[in-house]
């Protein structure tokens, strides 16, 4: 666990010294989610009906974005071998380092997000659904992520694989994550689609640090 | 890459790894820290077939990348490895390198030598048995090479095995040489 936690403290040091990468996602996020208006035009009542897709379709392309960095350095510089060679379990060290991506991307977008759906006219009472679908929804996000950074390591234009790779896998959390705001919003009990996201959530703990320990071994290679 | 290999290394051993650019050295070694699954053939410990994990606990790896982060200090940079893999006294190893006065300085400012030399730095953690080391002594001083074949010396002395590349002269007496382009093996 001391490891785990060792892992955790240096991911977060170094995003927190390179403060620049965290800020950069989370001004992308409003600032692309923000075009909508100047695209769909700005009658409150079509954003509102839109919004809370924007949000979460903004939500993952910014995890997207933020992922080609998540091994990307330490294989660069040697520590991915060190990290494989080391006598802790590899799971335990990717767990770390998505957790550690978690807290510096996710975090702030989810700090960042009432900001924007305030922006597309988003009715405030549908805060709650939708903050709490991102809170559940998004560590599924960065941990099926972390599996595309992992297969798509080394490879030429990984950048657009990983996109490729992750974005489809995206989708369950989409659907769930604006139909919570949706049902929400119908007046209807948004709980089924939170207990959903919760659900694709223990799957994606229990499976994708495996998944994406082993890609690594084989980036490695 | 290379065929009928054959080599042994006893407690307190050590082999340098000779060839052209190109020859498999790297490779070598990182098949034999378990990087690199063998195409053919078998690495044994103790002569029973090698057992990953047990296998990363007793090795050291330092190859050509220095697995520095830039952002953190020398302290820093060698504490987390100490935390994450084993501990170790990070005061001693910084000492034991000559790193003592760099301490707190950000790695982003080291020379490609102090950096080569944090990165060795590594080997002072919590003891290992067996080293594998690419080039150690590529961009070190004169005095660097000494502090590193001292280190060498003790870890031998206590038993510890070492494998390294080298080219020209290692940094090291009394050895093994495994060439790879004649796949011929000296002792010298």
């Amino acid at each position: 666990m001391s490891a785990f936690a060792a892992l955790l403290r240096r991911d977060l040091r170094l995003t927190l010294r390179n403060g620049g990468d965290a800020l950069m996602v989370v001004a992308f996020f409003i600032v692309a989610g923000a075009l909508f208006p100047f695209g769909v035009g700005a009658e409150p009542a079509v954003l509102a009906r839109i919004a809370p897709g924007l949000v979460w379709v903004m939500a993952l392309l910014s995890v997207l974005l933020s992922l080609d960095r998540l091994f990307q350095s330490d294989y660069e510089d040697g520590s991915l071998d060190q990290i494989l060679l080391s006598p802790q379990p590899l799971t335990l060290a990717v767990a770390a380092k998505i957790a550690a991506h978690w807290l510096v991307t996710a975090v702030p977008l989810m700090i960042a997000a009432p900001v924007l759906a305030l922006l597309l006219s988003l009715d405030p009472a549908l805060l709650p659904p939708l903050l709490l679908g991102m809170l559940l929804g998004t560590p599924t996000l960065a941990i099926l992520g972390a599996i595309g950074a992992a297969l798509s390591l080394g490879a030429r234009r990984g950048g657009v694989l990983l996109s490729l790779l992750v974005l489809p896998l995206y989708i369950p959390v989409l659907v769930f994550g604006a139909g919570a705001v949706a049902a929400a919003a119908a007046g209807e009990p948004f709980q089924a689609p939170l207990m959903a996201l919760g659900a694709f959530l223990l799957a994606a703990l229990a499976l994708g640090p495996w998944a994406a320990a082993a890609s690594l071994r084989q980036a490695a290679q | 890459m290379f065929r009928a290999l054959e080599f042994a290394l006893r407690p307190g051993g050590a082999l340098v790894l000779a060839g052209r650019n190109g020859a498999g050295k790297t490779s070598l070694l990182r098949l034999m820290a378990g990087l690199l699954p063998p195409a053919d053939g078998t690495l044994e410990w103790n002569a029973a077939p090698l057992d990953p994990d047990a296998h990363r606990a007793r090795l050291r790896y330092v190859g050509h990348a220095d697995a520095l982060k830039a952002a953190l200090t020398v302290r820093e940079n060698l504490s987390f490895w100490s935390a994450f893999d084993g501990g170790g006294d990070v005061d001693a190893a910084l000492a034991g390198f000559g790193l003592s006065a760099q301490a707190e300085a950000p790695a982003r400012f080291l020379s490609a030598g102090q950096r080569r030399r944090t990165a060795l730095a590594r080997l002072l953690l919590a003891p290992r048995a067996l080293w594998l080391l690419d080039e150690p002594g590529a961009s070190l001083d004169a005095a660097g090479t000494e502090t590193l074949s001292r280190a060498i010396e003790a870890h031998r002395a206590k038993g510890g095995m070492v494998v390294l590349s080298a080219h020209g002269t290692p940094p090291l007496a009394g050895y093994d040489t495994l060439d790879i382009d004649a796949l011929s093996m000296s002792t010298s």
